[in-house]
């Protein structure tokens, strides 16, 4: 912490942010070429931090992070389904320390791009060659109706962001008794990780299966039908929870009231006794201060070619909070397949080159429809020249034959193996 | 003291000099989220650093023909040419398992 601290007192005395950017220090000694400052240390910007350095030592990086450790969404629902603990989804920062970043816990409040500068919120100011913004996501809380309150009160959750809240919704379905109904809702797409929702209903049945057979799952979903598995999901649906499980479609909550845990759809109220709403989603909140949003109030449009702003030059943006490409889902697949792209572009023009003009990447999404069964949905995209974007590559990619115990393992060993390639 | 601070937080890219990812490297990098980085697996999904070329190209086209089952990687191969695979091939069996 001190040294962070006498590092921003640094450059706050010396005034000199925009020298720094441009001269890397070099009159300090210091021999960077660039440097690169990432914010948010998540599965895109930790990954495109590690890669840089791995790919080019020279450039300096730089990771604004304003948690203490990475708490991961994927595998979340397990814990709600009650296969897996909090502490398996946590990862720390040393590994990227390992490499030569640098992790400044302090969170990014505005950047100034014609300055070069990033604002922290403890003060200083963070020079930068390039930017990358790896925000994730936030809610538009105002599009529900009370929810905010209702979440600041711990009644209604949306635990659409891994940590405290995964673990009090949890706590909310151990503390519901036998015969109770939980009400899932979902919003419209796009939001993140499309399947996601439709795992958790799975995993919540799965946990009431065992302890509470007499429950329901309800799912209302704002979208006419399930976003993505929508067969395969519906057949686990069918054969593992019969009676259980409820899917309704078309359903869209504009509001909760939690005092009566009742959840308001456009034209009726449903009661629940555990409510989990997932409100509509935008970029993270740095992107809207970086005036980095291009598409509906919501989404940051980027050159996929090097995942530079198409809105502000020489800041890049990657993961969720990007507005996607056709047929690519919000995930920490893509995240990190993004992360790649955009640390060989950057360290191709650090050095003078152009970036790939041919980027390809796939994207893995496994889910559990049950404690150790899973199906994926996989695709591979590539940029297309005629439309000037990433489309996927005819005649690749598709889904589970059938749901599987093969694919746990698969799932899992993917969960440990992108862990690893963002924080190890 | 400050400026030893700063020295110091430099000091690791002094070192460098201009680097080229290696061939292959940023197709490869798309393989790392399920096979480890640079290939070194944590386990369950199959370790490719170090597989021989030969080995990699047989595997890979046995998928891609459905020759070979798979549950994820006959979709996956679908999405890449002789040309990108060979590429793939090369970076892995360079690399130190």
């Amino acid at each position: 912490m001190k040294r962070i601290v006498d590092r921003r007192s640094f450059l706050k005395l010396a005034g000199a942010a925009t020298a720094l950017a441009a001269g890397g220090c070099a009159g300090f000694g210091s021999q960077a070429k660039a440097r690169v400052v990432v914010i948010g240390a998540g599965f895109g910007g930790a990954t495109a931090a590690k890669y840089i350095r791995m790919w080019d030592p020279g450039i300096e990086v730089i990771v604004v992070e304003r948690e203490s450790g990475f708490v991961s969404c994927p595998m979340s629902n397990l814990v709600l389904g009650g296969s897996k603990s909090m502490d398996e989804l946590r990862r720390g920062y040393d590994g990227l320390r390992r490499h030569g970043v640098q992790v400044v816990a302090d969170q990014a409040t505005g950047v100034d791009a014609a300055k070069r500068v990033v604002r922290l919120a403890r003060g200083g100011d963070l020079a930068y060659d390039r930017l990358i913004v790896s925000p994730g996501i936030d809610f538009l809380f105002n599009d529900i109706q009370g929810f905010q309150a209702a979440m600041d009160a711990g009644t209604v959750l949306h635990a659409w962001k891994a940590g405290p809240q995964t673990v009090a919704l949890r706590k909310q379905l151990e503390g519901m008794r036998d015969g109770g109904v939980y009400v899932l809702s979902i919003p419209l797409a796009p939001y993140r990780c499309p399947p996601g929702p439709y795992e958790r209903a799975s995993q919540v049945a799965s946990y009431f299966k065992k302890a509470k057979p007499r429950s329901k799952v309800l799912v209302l979903d704002a979208n006419p039908d399930v976003t993505s598995k929508g067969p395969l999901f519906k057949r686990a649906w069918a054969e593992l929870y019969p009676g259980m499980l409820e899917y309704r479609g078309g359903a869209k909550a504009i509001g909760v009231d939690a005092r009566s845990n009742t959840l308001k759809l456009e034209n009726e109220d449903v009661k629940g006794d555990v409510l989990n709403v997932l409100p509509p989603q935008r970029a993270g909140d740095i992107a809207v201060q970086a005036g980095l949003i291009t598409a509906n109030n919501r989404w940051c449009g980027v050159d996929w070619r090097s995942m530079e702003s198409v809105a502000v030059k020489g800041v890049h943006v990657l993961g969720d909070a990007t507005l996607s490409a056709p047929l690519m889902p919000k995930s920490a697949s893509m995240a990190n397949q993004q992360a790649k792209t955009c640390a060989a572009a950057v360290v191709a023009l650090v050095n003078g080159r152009q970036p790939d003009p041919e980027p390809k990447i796939v994207n893995t999404c496994y889910s559990y429809v049950s404690d150790n069964e899973v199906i994926h949905v996989a695709s591979v995209h590539h940029w297309n020249e005629k439309e000037k974007t990433l489309t996927t590559v005819p005649g690749s990619g598709g889904v589970s034959a059938a749901r599987n115990e093969l694919e746990a393992k698969y799932a899992w060993s993917w969960a440990q193996n992108i862990w690893n390639d963002a924080f190890a | 003291m400050r400026l030893a601070f700063v020295c110091a937080a430099l000091a690791v890219p002094v070192i460098a000099s201009a680097q080229e990812l290696p061939v292959g490297g940023q197709l490869a990098a798309s393989c790392a989220m399920c096979h480890g980085t640079g290939g070194r697996s944590a386990g369950g999904n199959e370790p490719l650093a170090g597989m021989p070329k030969e080995e990699l190209i047989r595997k890979f086209t046995e998928f891609r023909s459905g020759a070979k089952p798979a549950t994820v990687m006959h979709q996956i191969a679908k999405g890449y040419t002789d040309p990108q695979l060979n590429l793939i091939a090369e970076y892995f069996s360079a690399q130190k398992k």
